[in-house]
């Protein structure tokens, strides 16, 4: 229920002088009251809980996060990737017992 | 960028375990305090995958596990007046309360209603003016915002059918309470990002500081659990405590500062019973003088309701992390979602209910 997802905006108006979007979750589309995020534009990906929009989603953020992730994969490149590794190692040793 | 897809991705998931792996060099308990965190780490394995030495301890953040049965007593005695429709999040339904749950209030012919957000509720009041319409409003920092507006609106829109049953409860002072618990293990805390979203982090260099744990704001999606754990193991190894943010594409320093100038408006922070744990001081909100008119509990006068808690179920015990869901004896017996003995076993974000779903072919006993 507490439950927030990220939708993207897709139309906004204004009704009864209150901010509304429709907001597509994954094509499932719904109305969204945009007064707690009143710059919110078509296009863009906002947090949605019981039908209010809470935060934008920053794009910026969310690739220098990505990227971050990427680079904590160096120690994979000088030793090896170590998953691959214990998995051909479990194998190895399942043929073993047969 | 969907924000979904991306953080789900198992290449990258795999980077931060091996950084998580390469961190950790000793025993470590940290607490997930949203519901949703819990589910999202049961779902996907993630405390399967962590380090032996990596605990999370899953928190009280579901709402509708902490809402104390004194509480959902009100409602059914609300639900169940000819003149009320009654409005509620799903989750509520099938919560029990002493001897029965709003789905059998419903069936016995009260007008108990499912709806998506509490405008909704607001909407059937509009058009059913003859008609008592009560939004049941539980929840976080998250929820109180929407409430907040929908309370608002009824004001601005001059809807007096409507009104708030009001159980809110705020994070921050849950933490402070956990840490005084004298039998806590909590090394940490993964703080609830949307909480954050909404509140911003203001709230946290104080407890930081109080009780000398890191607080790492955390996300939902795999990749964005696995990023607040390798952060928060980082500063536990260095014996650092500060306040970090590991989902800032949702959550600014500040929060949404609309969003918390109408939460202050409509609310005003007052002491909340959590189910199982008890008071706790200054731990939620009420509405405020101004709006008080809007008050179920005062317009229909069920202050005096009073229960008492049974024994037989331990989710007090489980939402303060001193046990696991299946270390209950009645765990998969006589508590399943069919039949639940509490809230933590009906919420889809409550710990039992995770358990119920992804790991109970593990612990069932056979035979």
């Amino acid at each position: 229920m507490c439950l927030a997802v990220p939708g993207r905006v897709v139309g906004i108006e204004d009704r009864d002088g209150t901010r509304m979007a429709r907001v597509d979750f994954g094509g499932v589309v719904k109305d969204v009251c945009l007064a707690y995020v009143p710059d919110a534009e078509v296009g863009e990906y906002v947090i949605v809980h019981v039908g209010f929009a809470l935060q934008r989603l920053d794009e910026e953020s969310a690739r220098a996060s990505l990227e971050l992730f990427e680079q904590l994969g160096l120690l994979e490149e000088e030793f090896g990737d170590a998953w691959a590794r214990a998995e051909a190692e479990q194998t190895a040793g399942q043929e073993g017992v047969r | 960028m969907k924000y979904v897809e991306e953080f789900n991705d198992p290449q990258l998931a795999r980077r931060l375990l091996d950084e998580i792996h390469a961190t950790v060099t000793r025993p470590w308990a940290m607490m997930e305090v949203c519901g949703g965190q819990t589910h999202s780490i049961i779902r996907h394995g993630i405390d399967q995958l962590l380090p032996d030495e990596v605990e999370l301890i899953h928190g009280p953040g579901c709402p509708v596990c902490v809402t104390p049965l004194e509480m959902i007593d009100k409602a059914l005695a609300i639900a169940a007046r000819p003149d009320v429709v009654f409005c509620s999040f799903g989750d509520m339904l099938r919560v029990p309360g002493t001897g029965r749950d709003l789905f059998r209030v419903k069936g016995e012919g009260g007008d108990v209603r499912v709806v998506y957000s509490p405008l909704d509720a607001l909407e059937v009041a509009r058009r059913e003016p003859d008609k008592q319409v009560v939004f049941f409003g539980i929840g976080f920092e998250t929820t109180a915002p929407a409430n907040a507006m929908t309370v608002h609106e009824a004001r601005r829109l001059g809807i007096d059918n409507f009104s708030l049953l009001v159980s809110h409860v705020r994070v921050p002072p849950a933490i402070d309470a956990i840490m005084r618990a004298p039998d806590c293990r909590v090394q940490a805390f993964l703080a609830a990002g949307h909480v954050c979203s909404v509140m911003g982090v203001a709230e946290y260099p104080e407890l930081v500081e109080r009780h000398r744990v890191p607080i790492v704001v955390t996300g939902f999606e795999p990749l964005d659990i696995l990023e607040g754990v390798r952060r928060t193991v980082r500063q536990l190894e260095r014996g650092e405590h500060r306040v970090e943010n590991a989902y800032p594409r949702a959550v600014r320093e500040r929060g949404n500062p609309a969003a918390m100038r109408m939460i202050e408006e409509v609310f005003e922070v007052s002491d909340r019973a959590w189910r199982g744990i008890g008071v706790i001081p200054d731990s939620g909100w009420r509405l405020s003088d101004a709006f008080r008119a809007y008050d179920a509990e005062y317009r229909f006068d069920v202050g005096h309701v009073r229960t008492e808690e049974s024994g037989e179920c331990r989710s007090g015990e489980v939402l303060q992390g001193l046990i696991k869901p299946n270390d209950c004896p009645a765990f998969g017996t006589s508590c399943t979602p069919r039949t639940p003995l509490g809230a933590t076993m009906v919420s889809s974000e409550g710990a039992c209910a995770a358990y119920y779903l992804y790991r109970r072919l593990e612990v069932t006993p056979v035979g």
